[in-house]
């Protein structure tokens, strides 16, 4: 490739080249703010559904739900948490009288950070439903971690107390032991860490079953929307 | 005449100059995201969107754009194209998104867009360019949905999640894991040359029989 034969007879002025660019990400700019804008609504209300959903599945019977946080050294409601601020999700039935708490935790997992849900009956102290809500598991292997059926019931009626063991596949006998996974050990350990550290995280925390706050009167219940 | 000639560029993308098979371009997202047939065809309808966008850009400003500065341009047109298609699967499929996760900003640095406006749609009318664009995201489109396709078939025993075989099937998981993209695509490629050489084979036994029989 010669210099010659690619070299334009009159070369453009800096000053065009400069205001090409310019203008080319002025442009692209205002597209990007405007597709920003137009699609954020959609996008906060389906991540809004997303984690009521979640709360719903992790909590049987429970078909409300408000923000829980931890601060000035007791739980209290809040219309909208703190961004990075660890927060609880209170469940209440039809009647408005408290079921259980929805936990989110997270942790490593074998390829990447493990997010997920778990429902708490604190006078019971037991789980009683478990969600993964994000992860980057071997596709086949780890991801049975929410694929497989009988490995999610196995935290329909877990006992926290003391903590949550995992156990080889067919041996658990207890109830606060858990089967893994065979082929997905890791994963499914990282599982049940992940709800031990949660909970030990917020059993200080957390107010003496009987005594949670009632649901607020208002329906900011934390993106009910509608 | 004219019908012809944008025929012509729509029809090559498909099959005589496929992206993946024959141009062997695009080997990111080929790779990462064929484990499913519906994320591959996903990532197809995302790739279509932004190279046929941008080329039609690309093309109507072809007389604008200085040259000393058209790879920055492409590269800004191509880059607000892939914005907007990374909101609107957010927005509208966030399942999809999930799964395609990094790889449809990435949609920016797939060498067959900027390839295709620097070839193509910088040096040629808005019509060819659009054609031309339409034809090789089609190529890419199918070639990611074959590969999806193959590797959901055999590593989950299901297309679009609808479960094809018997309870007796064992899935084959490597052909969903990284690996059984390479594998999948390495027999296509073998598929494809093999075609090619056949039919070299045959044109110049087309070849030598017309100079015989005259």
């Amino acid at each position: 490739m010669t210099a010659g034969a690619t070299r334009q007879p009159a070369a453009p002025s800096s000053m065009r080249l400069v205001l090409t660019l310019a203008i080319a990400g002025l442009v692209s700019g205002v597209a990007i703010i405007g597709i920003y804008e137009t699609t954020l609504p959609t996008i906060t209300a389906n991540k809004a559904r997303e984690l009521r959903e979640a709360v719903f599945k992790v909590l049987p019977g429970v078909s409300r739900m408000q923000a829980l946080v931890y601060r000035d050294g007791r739980i209290m409601v809040v219309p909208e948490p703190d961004k990075d601020e660890p927060v609880v999700y209170g469940g209440y039935d039809e009647q408005g009288d408290f079921v259980g708490y929805a936990m989110p935790g997270a942790g490593p997992g074998f390829q990447d950070t493990i997010a997920l849900l778990y429902g708490y009956l604190p006078r019971e102290k037991q789980v009683v439903g478990m969600e993964i809500l994000e992860s980057r598991e071997t596709p086949g292997l780890g991801d049975k971690i929410y694929k497989d059926a009988d490995f999610v019931a196995e935290f329909s009626a877990l006992s926290i107390e003391p903590e949550i063991v995992s156990v080889k596949k067919g041996t658990g006998t207890q109830p606060n032991q858990v089967d893994s996974i065979t082929g997905a050990t890791i994963s499914s350990k990282a599982v049940v860490r992940i709800i031990n550290e949660t909970h030990t995280a917020w059993a200080e925390q957390l107010p003496a079953p009987g005594t949670e706050p009632p649901l607020s009167g208002e329906p900011a219940d934390n993106g009910t929307g509608q | 005449m004219k019908k012809n000639e944008s025929y012509e560029e729509f029809v090559k993308g498909i099959w005589r100059d496929n992206p993946v098979f024959v141009q062997v371009l695009g080997m990111c997202p080929m790779l990462a995201v064929t484990n499913s047939a519906i994320n591959a065809i996903a990532m197809g309808m995302a790739s279509m969107f932004v190279l046929v966008g941008s080329s039609f850009l690309v093309s109507v400003f072809r007389h604008v754009i200085p040259k000393q500065v058209r790879i920055s341009c492409f590269i800004i047109i191509i880059a607000t194209f892939v914005t907007i298609a990374d909101y609107t699967l957010l927005a509208l499929v966030p399942a999809v998104h999930k799964e395609l996760g990094a790889f449809i900003p990435l949609i920016v640095a797939n060498c067959l867009i900027l390839g295709r406006q620097e070839a193509f749609a910088s040096r040629y009318p808005t019509r060819l360019a659009v054609m031309d664009a339409l034809g090789m995201a089609g190529g890419f489109l199918l070639a990611l949905f074959s590969l999806g396709a193959v590797r959901e078939i055999l590593g989950d025993g299901a297309l679009f999640g609808f479960k094809l075989f018997s309870e007796n099937f064992e899935p084959w998981i490597v052909m969903i894991l990284p690996p059984g993209g390479f594998l999948t695509l390495g027999v296509i490629l073998l598929f494809f040359n093999w075609f090619k050489y056949k039919k070299d084979e045959f044109l110049a036994d087309v070849a030598e029989a017309e100079r015989g029989g005259s």
